[in-house]
């Protein structure tokens, strides 16, 4: 079965919604395809009529620094953000996030900017994002905007962005300053499951010793990409400490709604890593906030 | 369609092709570049990698006018001017390759990888290498030969690692290539996908997609209403047999009256198009009356269970497996110790990386009717000829795909032909009929070439998997480590239909007390019939499963009479004068206590190197470590009496352009684990010819006799003994002709160099060729090797010809805060009778750990009610190159009498031990044993938690698990 007809290939922004309008709605954008794709071959996706990349849209392949933030064009693979100093330095759990993503073959072709558009829960480029306060620059015929991560997802591989109509043109983020970390862990499953049991982000800014504030994702802990609020609140003017980390993560491993997915990881699995992995995430990520050394770890591994 | 505009390993080319097409599609179907595979569709395996602009991607999911403009590198590429790239050298060098189908994709992954550290001036580390090939997944090598060889092509002077063999010959017991891992290497090997045939049409099959139901009606009119469609066929235009089955002819080449597991053919089309032949399989309407359905084994044998066979005389009970040695309760009272524990193994699934393929093509075609001149035949070297309709598959049987068709097709057995082609690995999954009947039933309707390629979904969906098993086994032992008795009941999960079964599970069952001397035994083996997927044969072929159980009870046993677990086995061990647990004298042959001082050396060496004793298990912050070991024992050969032979040809001719050429034809198949290399060595051995002059020829049963079946790891005895023996045969001949010539006695004639010597003299072959030519005499003999008779189980005499015997020993490391099992390292032994070839037995040794690994930490292919949960390679995980242990291997060689120089099997007796040595290596390192397979992360970490002994790890096959009935009293 063919499962498109048409591939578009637009050289600007405009030329890629005007292709859009014309399919009315049967035709679909895709970064690397990574996603989508094998979504149609197993039957997840009806077909389309036309696949439009956004690979050569002029300046969408950039990472540029701009007003404190740090701005990944919508078609830059895993691959380019993950080898891109600027990134390891401002964003270092964005590396980590997307440095883990699929094998090499698939971040030299899948996008960050498909990852958040494709909204799975536990993405792991979403989650590193996520925890860095990201926004993403939406593309349609209205024109662009920016809007913040968190009003995207709707549910389970569920976004804001309609594909037929619109696409995720820039994301950003603000750049980690002085005094400020992040870092990223995810536990997979070594049997047969491409999505990790559980994976988390955190982002921390710190006044000498205390924690001035923080930013923790965690996936899967529901229907969308989670924001652990209540932890962030928790530890906001806490000391930065293993035992205050170690309570953090108590708190989290309420707050989250870790269910058991079968074939993935049970309940008290996740709330097991959250438990002992999140102290690690916040430690590292406090480390690189005092030392203002990053760079990111297992990344391809 | 759209003119697509690449530059394909430096040539620029434009072609016309639809937009939907992705780069695998266009390297291989518009352009003929069939180097670049397709393993799975779903960017899983990576086979299909390619580079574009220098970075490897998955071409099976690439658009292929993503790629517009750009450079793109394939396989193809790689060698210029007929020399080998660095990288190719290497891998031949290395043996890094073996069924050859992932080995483009292997290559152009770390081509990619040594470009980009060259350019910045870098070495190839093991860890960049890791993370390259991260997604590049290999079944047959293990991937330490592939790791070595990229550090050799990269950063140079690496040297292969391949044990030594002791005993050598002029060519056995060397090192060299498979015959054809060059084309391998190359990306010019074909395997059945490869072929194509003017006016070949393409065929899917209508799958059943329950897994229990009475067909009430089947409506294929709006599907052969389709434009494009040329024959829907069903069961009723099959003309002869409808049952087809290796062992018992109980699976209906298409369903007629019920359907009995989800994967189960109901129809078959023929379409210009596979998308076409697709669709139409979506409008065939079939009507069922849905069944209940049994789905496991235990359940199955209950007397109320829904029978899967309605006239079986024994209801859903495939084979009833007695083993009986002495008394097993004067066993148990001599006892000082008796441990009784039930294990479980789950279904697993081969993934070989080539999804089946056959292709069809009718009696009389001619390829000049559909403007073609290109008839694959002709690469065979062989006149293109289609007197009779043949069939092109990967088999593992040839001769029995043959007679299955022909039985089906109402035809004799001579009436069609099989050439089977190279196999992307089979490891005992490609010994049933895939689709070699559906596409000579469609050729010969049709009158034109027919393929059919599974889909790897409908390759998951269908073939015959390796049996879940429920294990119980107790066993007694003395105070001073002495084993009394073994009583052991397994029920094995046979699915839907028979397949292997049968055998599988007799030898689980004989080799049910281990490779030990057991004076007591008692095992049941229940093989039953249910509604899940048919399983069947799968390298290790039953006794993967029951060594688990064994393996896991012993380490029990000796910790209870606190006894070192290697002592225990020491004292055990078999040996040359013990009994089997069938009765067999074991009268030459054993080396297993060898392998034991072997592996023992070298966990003491590991120690030692750093100045520590030996230890069984530390720990090192929130990591545990232990070593663990498991002991292993597999027949070579079919044994229990069924006949077992093999027949082979060698001819020597004089070519004109080439010389002298010595071929060996036999019907026995290559799926990677070397056997043409064995035979050359076998045939060139006895006539003092260079390896590499002696070429093999394999499976096409219009030229190649009969070389039975490849399975029971009986190939290198059996058809290398057929082998050794023509060759001896052309030896004798030859000899008596230059004998004539030369005025000597043919006995003081010796072969070598390639040349006849005589008492001051020699001659060449050729001119002895050319004298057998001018005496009119055919310089062609074959010869039929039968192995030793064998007793059927339950006589007491010799059930099997010879055994192989291995230990391993594998070190874990334990993550305990993930409960994450890495295998660190792997030390075997393996008593192999004769090394032929030390590289492809290594690579046999090395690739049968790796999937033992896999086997117990990360392979279960999961049934939902009858349908797979697995139906996608994403949610199976055979191990990546991340997995992969060091390994340190050693060969024992205690030859048999009757082997070829010695040789006994060896292709399933390493992927037997390592599952039981990391399950005992977890249990030193966490104080868990885990119960069942495969090791669950989460549930061993809750284990280790809670303060749990023994769990049951992981989602099992069976929800909930099914409990074993209260111990029959079965009647010795």
């Amino acid at each position: 079965m063919a499962y498109w007809t048409h591939y578009h290939s637009p050289q600007t922004i405009e030329e890629t919604l005007d292709v859009l309008t014309r399919y009315e709605g049967r035709a679909r954008m895709i970064g690397g395809g990574t996603d989508l794709i094998l979504d149609m071959q197993q039957g997840h996706h009806p077909p389309v009529e036309a696949l439009v990349e956004l690979a050569r849209i002029d300046g969408l392949k950039d990472i540029t620094e701009e007003d404190g933030f740090l701005i990944i064009g919508g078609a830059v693979p895993h691959t380019q953000l993950v080898q891109d100093a600027r990134v390891a330095r401002y964003g270092t759990c964005l590396v980590e996030s997307c440095g883990v993503i699929g094998g090499p073959q698939v971040r030299n072709v899948g996008t960050l900017a498909g990852n958040v558009a494709h909204a799975l829960p536990a993405g792991d480029g979403t989650i590193g994002l996520l925890a860095l306060g990201g926004d993403v620059e939406i593309a349609d015929a209205d024109g662009l905007r920016w809007v913040p991560m968190a009003e995207m997802f709707l549910g389970p591989g569920r976004s804001a962005i309609d594909s037929t109509k619109a696409f995720i043109s820039r994301l950003r983020f603000p750049k980690t300053g002085e005094h400020e970390g992040s870092a990223f862990r995810r536990v997979m499953r070594p049997q047969g499951v491409a999505l990790p049991m559980i994976s988390m982000a955190g982002r921390i800014r710190l006044t000498g010793e205390t924690v001035e504030s923080v930013r923790i994702s965690i996936g899967p802990a529901g229907p969308t990409p989670f924001l652990a609020e209540k932890t962030m609140a928790f530890l906001a003017g806490k000391k930065s400490s293993d035992a205050v980390f170690a309570e953090a993560a108590s708190v989290a491993s309420k707050e989250a709604s870790l269910r058991t997915s079968k074939h993935r990881a049970s309940s008290e699995y996740r709330h097991e890593m959250i438990r002992v992995q999140l102290p690690k995430v916040l430690a590292k990520a406090a480390e690189r906030a005092r030392t203002g050394k990053a760079a990111p770890e297992g990344v391809g591994l | 369609m759209s003119l697509l505009k690449l530059t394909i390993n430096g040539k620029p080319i434009e072609v016309d092709v639809p937009q939907s097409r992705t780069l695998a599609q266009v390297l291989r179907y518009d352009l003929g570049l069939t180097g670049t595979k397709i393993g799975c569709n779903e960017a899983e395996c990576g086979i299909c990698t390619v580079l574009v602009d220098g970075t490897p991607v998955d071409s099976c999911i690439y658009p292929a006018f993503k790629a517009q403009g750009a450079s793109v590198e394939t396989i193809e590429g790689l060698s210029r001017n007929g020399e080998l790239h660095p990288l190719q050298q290497a891998f031949l060098d290395h043996g890094a390759t073996q069924c050859g189908i992932c080995t483009p994709g292997l290559i152009m992954t770390a081509k990619a990888l040594i470009d980009e550290k060259k350019a910045a001036g870098e070495e190839v580390t093991d860890r960049d290498i890791k993370i390259a090939l991260k997604d590049t997944y290999c079944r047959c090598t293990g991937y330490q030969s592939v790791i070595s060889a990229i550090k050799a092509a990269a950063n140079g002077d690496v040297q292969p690692y391949i044990p030594e063999a002791k005993l050598a010959g002029d060519i056995i017991g060397h090192s060299r290539p498979n015959p054809d891992a060059v084309s391998k290497i190359k990306g010019t090997a074909l395997y059945t996908s490869d072929y194509a045939f003017p006016g070949m049409l393409h065929a899917r099959t209508k799958r059943a997609g329950i897994s229990h139901g009475r067909i009430k009606s089947i409506d294929t009119s709006k599907a052969r209403a389709l434009e494009g469609v040329r024959a829907v066929l069903t069961h009723e235009d099959v003309p002869g047999s409808k049952l087809h089955g290796l062992v018992t002819t109980d699976w209906p080449a298409l369903c007629f009256d019920k359907v009995r597991y989800s994967g189960d053919a109901v129809a078959i089309v023929a379409a210009d198009t596979a998308d076409i032949a697709a669709e139409a399989v979506n409008l065939i309407e079939v009507e069922y009356e849905t069944l209940p359905a049994v789905l496991n084994p235990i359940d199955a044998k209950k007397p109320d269970a829904p029978l899967v066979h309605d006239d079986r005389p024994d209801g859903n009970l495939l084979k009833h497996i007695k083993v009986r040695k002495g008394q097993v309760e004067d066993g148990f009272k001599d006892a000082d110790v008796i441990v009784e524990r039930t294990y479980r193994t789950p279904m697993t699934e081969h993934l070989f990386l080539e999804p089946e393929c056959s292709i069809g093509v009718p009696k009389g075609y001619d390829p000049s009717q559909f403007g073609g001149e290109m008839d694959p035949d002709a690469v065979r070297g062989v006149k293109a000829r289609h007197g009779k309709v043949t069939v092109y598959c990967g088999s593992q049987i040839p001769y029995a795909d043959r007679d299955q068709t022909a039985a089906c097709l109402g035809l004799e057995n001579e009436e069609v032909r099989i050439v089977a082609t190279l196999m992307g690995g089979g490891f005992g999954g490609k010994e049933d009929c895939a689709a070699q009947i559906h596409v000579a039933l469609l050729a010969q309707k049709t009158g034109r070439p027919v393929k059919m390629l599974y889909r790897r979904d409908e390759s998951l969906l269908f073939h015959p998997k390796r049996h879940a098993t429920v294990i119980r086994i107790k066993t007694g032992a003395k105070k001073d480590g002495t084993l009394t008795a073994v009583e052991a009941e397994l029920y094995g999960d046979g699915g839907a239909y028979a397949s292997l079964s049968e055998k599988v599970m007799t030898r689980a069952t004989t080799h049910a007390s281990g490779p030990y001397d057991v004076p007591h035994v008692k095992v049941d083996c229940f093989a039953m019939y249910t509604n899940n997927t048919p399983c069947g044969a799968f390298r290790g072929f039953g006794v993967t499963q029951s060594a688990f159980a064994v393996e896991s009870n012993m380490d029990i046993v000796a910790e209870e009479l606190g006894m070192d677990p290697i002592e225990f086995r020491r004292r055990n061990a078999l040996d040359v004068g013990k009994v089997t647990c069938t009765g067999q004298l074991m009268r030459e042959s054993v080396g297993l206590k060898e392998t034991i001082e072997l592996v023992v050396a070298d966990m003491k060496a590991h120690h030692g190197s750093k100045g520590e004793e030996f230890r069984w298990q530390w720990e090192e912050g929130p990591k545990k470590y232990a070593w663990g070991i498991g002991l292993a024992y597999k027949n070579t050969g079919l044994g229990g009496g069924a006949p077992d032979k093999a027949e082979a040809i060698v001819e020597m001719w004089l070519d004109e352009d080439e010389g002298v050429i010595t071929e060996v034809r036999t019907s026995s198949a290559e799926m990677g684990q070397g056997l043409p290399a064995v035979l050359s060595a076998c045939a060139a051995e006895e006539l003092g010819l260079p390896y590499e002059k002696v070429r093999v020829l394999l499976g096409d049963t219009d030229f190649c006799p009969d070389g039975g079946p490849t399975t029971a790891s009986r190939q290198t005895y059996v058809s290398g003994n057929a082998a050794r023996n023509a060759a001896k045969s052309m030896r004798a001949l030859l000899a008596g002709i230059a004998a004539n010539r030369l005025g000597c006695s043919p006995e003081t004639l010796v072969f070598k160099d390639s040349k006849i010597h005589a008492d001051g003299t020699s001659v060449c072959l050729a001119d002895v060729l050319t004298w057998a030519k001018e005496d009119g005499m055919e310089t062609k003999v074959s010869y039929e090797y039968w192995a030793p008779k064998t007793k059927p189980l339950g006589t007491g005499g010799a059930m099997h010809v010879a055994f192989g015997f291995g230990t391993q020993a594998a070190l874990c490391e334990i993550d305990t805060e993930t409960g994450k099992v890495q295998v660190i390292k792997v030390v075997a032994a393996h008593d192999v009778g004769r090394v032929i070839n030390r590289m492809t037995l290594e690579g046999q040794v090395e690739g049968g750990i790796v999937m033992c690994l896999g086997n117990a930490l990360t392979e279960h292919f999961v049934m939902e009610n009858g349908v797979p949960w697995t139906n996608v390679m994403a949610r199976y995980k055979m191990p990546s190159i991340k997995h992969t242990p060091e390994i340190i291997s050693h060969f024992v060689e205690h030859p048999t009498n009757d082997g070829p120089f010695g040789a006994k099997g060896v292709g399933e007796l390493s992927s037997i031990p390592t599952s039981p040595a990391i399950a005992n290596a977890i249990y030193n390192a966490t104080g868990v044993r885990v119960m069942s397979l495969p090791v669950d992360q989460d549930t061993l970490l809750m284990a280790m938690k809670n303060g749990d002994k023994e769990v049951l790890v992981g989602w099992g096959d069976y929800d909930p698990v099914p409990v074993l009935p209260k111990t029959e009293t079965v009647p010795a």
